[in-house]
């Protein structure tokens, strides 16, 4: 791990050197017959207010500043623009998780619906997230849904489909034996949906809400790229490549990995949580 | 697991007229499932009538039809032709009314559940009040023994432990008619003769009508009123046996010569019915 860590460092800042050299020699040191040093390029080429690629600690630095230096409701402020996309994301991720549930237990308790619904629930995953996102804001935003909503539902549009995929499995899960006991005790269809097919279909839903989080984090950003969202890790991503503010676009998206791990981890510790009773389960 | 002293049934007699009324009424009950050359004839005109307070035994080699004829009965397998009734009813509407409790080869465990709340569920879904339903498989888990480990989830317990909890999940809301697949089948032969003597004991004290798959002969033998013979292809009734022992049994029966003979003429009637 930290072997890893340090070898992608060394050449992370080799790349530096050498994305960044030309540019620093036409604008910080005068050209290629002005009188610099290799150790002047070489510093220049770590420290430049524009490069192609930023090293690690000029990284590291914009993230500190834009963390700690500007109060959390400042658009400066990357927690502000942090708060921003992980409420759509929530949001979308929330309406993600009970749709694709709600469609998954329609699927197993009628042919009908799994014929008329599953081929367009795949094709709506190929449509590109890109290409839908501006439709659905605009949609959205001309029956005046603004703000958090209309960026809920493109994260709810990535996320649903692995959930129903997943709970399709899982509610299908149950062994014939478990079924016939149910049968015996005279249970009807939703007593054996919430006392066996839901328990059983649990193990199954969590890897899968996991991988719909950090769809659903993805959709969020995608959707506050195209308006020119006022906030949003998205819009950070926007303005500062607007302005070619190279060290900001990446600080953003180390924002958003952070961001990413934070809600897989928590849906793992709801996971823990929910399962914590059954041995053979992990 | 010792022999506690008993009341003594106040119906003493082992015949068959000392039984009460029938619970189970076959009456030429065909099972046929289509196959594409020849049609399987899982069961082939069998008739049966199961009394009051007897303990069936069904007993044959794999394949002789014993678990299907049992599946019919709990309304898991339709009959092809024929008649079977319930309580006069059909499997159908037993099932409805909750005539009967069911265990299965399988614990069938839902692992999720403690222990408690797994012999809870057949009480919770009969729409039981929650303190009713804990008393009563509180009861039911300090019946077969295993009162201390309410609380455990099944995973945590022994193959032989699950299965008592099975059956006490199964006894928990009184069906007058139990019915067992070879509950014992896949456990030891210790925990085996135990479950065994547990069982002989809780049907003398609560003339529970049971019904019971199994195809070891010495299990038949010591626990049965009666022992229906099987045979396969077609599967049907080859003997019905009486059995002349007490209502009382101990495993140290089992060498007694009434006993052996008695599971000599079961495995005779196996032998014939293989030709």
């Amino acid at each position: 791990m930290a072997c890893v860590l340090a070898v992608l460092m060394l050449l992370w800042y080799a790349l530096a050197i050498a994305l960044n050299a030309p540019g620093a020699i036409e604008r910080h040191l005068g050209g290629p017959d002005a009188p610099w040093t290799a150790t002047e390029l070489v510093q220049t080429t770590w420290s430049m207010a524009r490069p192609i690629l930023p090293a690690p600690h000029q990284i590291a630095q914009d993230t500190w500043h834009s963390l700690l230096d500007w109060p959390i409701d400042h658009p400066r402020s990357l927690i502000f623009h942090a708060r921003v996309t992980a409420e759509a994301t929530l949001l979308g991720f929330v309406l993600g998780a009970l749709l694709g549930a709600l469609l998954a237990i329609g699927i197993v308790h009628s042919v009908t619906l799994e014929r008329a619904l599953m081929p367009w629930i795949v094709a709506s995953q190929t449509v590109p997230v890109l290409a839908i996102a501006p439709i659905v804001l605009v949609v959205l935003g001309s029956l005046g849904f603004t703000g958090v909503l209309p960026k809920a539902v493109i994260a709810m549009y990535l996320c649903f489909f692995p959930v129903t995929v997943a709970m399709v499995q899982g509610l299908r899960a149950p062994q014939a034996i478990e079924r016939e006991l149910l049968h015996t005790y005279a249970a009807t269809r939703w007593q054996g949906l919430w006392l066996l097919r839901l328990p059983s279909a649990l193990p199954y839903l969590f890897p899968a809400l996991r991988v719909a989080v950090a769809a659903g984090l993805v959709g969020a950003i995608v959707a506050e790229l195209p308006t020119g969202a006022q906030a949003g890790l998205g819009a950070r991503l926007l303005t500062s490549s607007y302005y070619g503010n190279t060290v900001q676009i990446w600080s953003a998206l180390l924002m958003a990995t952070v961001l990413g791990v934070l809600l897989t981890t928590a849906v793992s510790g709801l996971e823990r949580l929910a399962l914590r009773h059954r041995g053979a389960v992990r | 697991m010792n022999a506690s002293p008993m009341p003594a049934r106040p119906t003493a007699s082992v015949s068959r007229p000392g039984f009460g009324p029938s619970v189970v009424q076959i009456n030429a009950a065909s099972v046929t499932y289509p196959a594409p050359d020849a049609p399987v004839r899982a069961l082939h005109e069998v008739s049966l009538d199961i009394r009051q307070g007897e303990f069936v035994s069904l007993i044959g080699p794999s394949g002789c039809g014993k678990t299907t004829l049992l599946r019919v009965i709990a309304d898991l397998e339709p009959i092809t032709s024929g008649q079977v009734l319930v309580n006069g009813r059909t499997p159908h509407e037993a099932r409805l009314a909750r005539a009967y409790g069911y265990v299965f080869q399988a614990a069938a465990l839902l692992p999720w559940r403690t222990v408690l709340s797994n012999v809870m569920l057949p009480l919770e879904l009969q729409g039981r009040q929650p303190d009713e339903a804990r008393e009563i498989a509180r009861t039911q888990l300090a019946r077969v023994g295993l009162e201390q480990f309410e609380r455990k989830h099944p995973w945590q317990l022994s193959g032989g432990m699950q299965q008592r909890v099975s059956i006490a999940r199964a006894l928990g809301f009184e069906p007058k008619l139990l019915m067992m697949d070879e509950p014992f089948g896949a456990l030891d032969e210790i925990t085996r003769d135990d479950l065994n003597a547990q069982l002989q004991q809780l049907w003398r004290r609560e003339q529970r009508t049971v019904v019971f798959v199994t195809h070891s002969i010495s299990e038949a033998v010591y626990l049965s009123t009666r022992i229906v013979v099987m045979s396969p292809r077609p599967g049907r009734i080859v003997k019905v046996i009486d059995s002349p022992l007490p209502a009382e049994r101990t495993l140290a029966m089992r060498d007694t010569p009434e006993f052996m003979a008695l599971a000599h003429e079961v495995r005779d009637a196996l032998a014939d019915g293989h030709h």
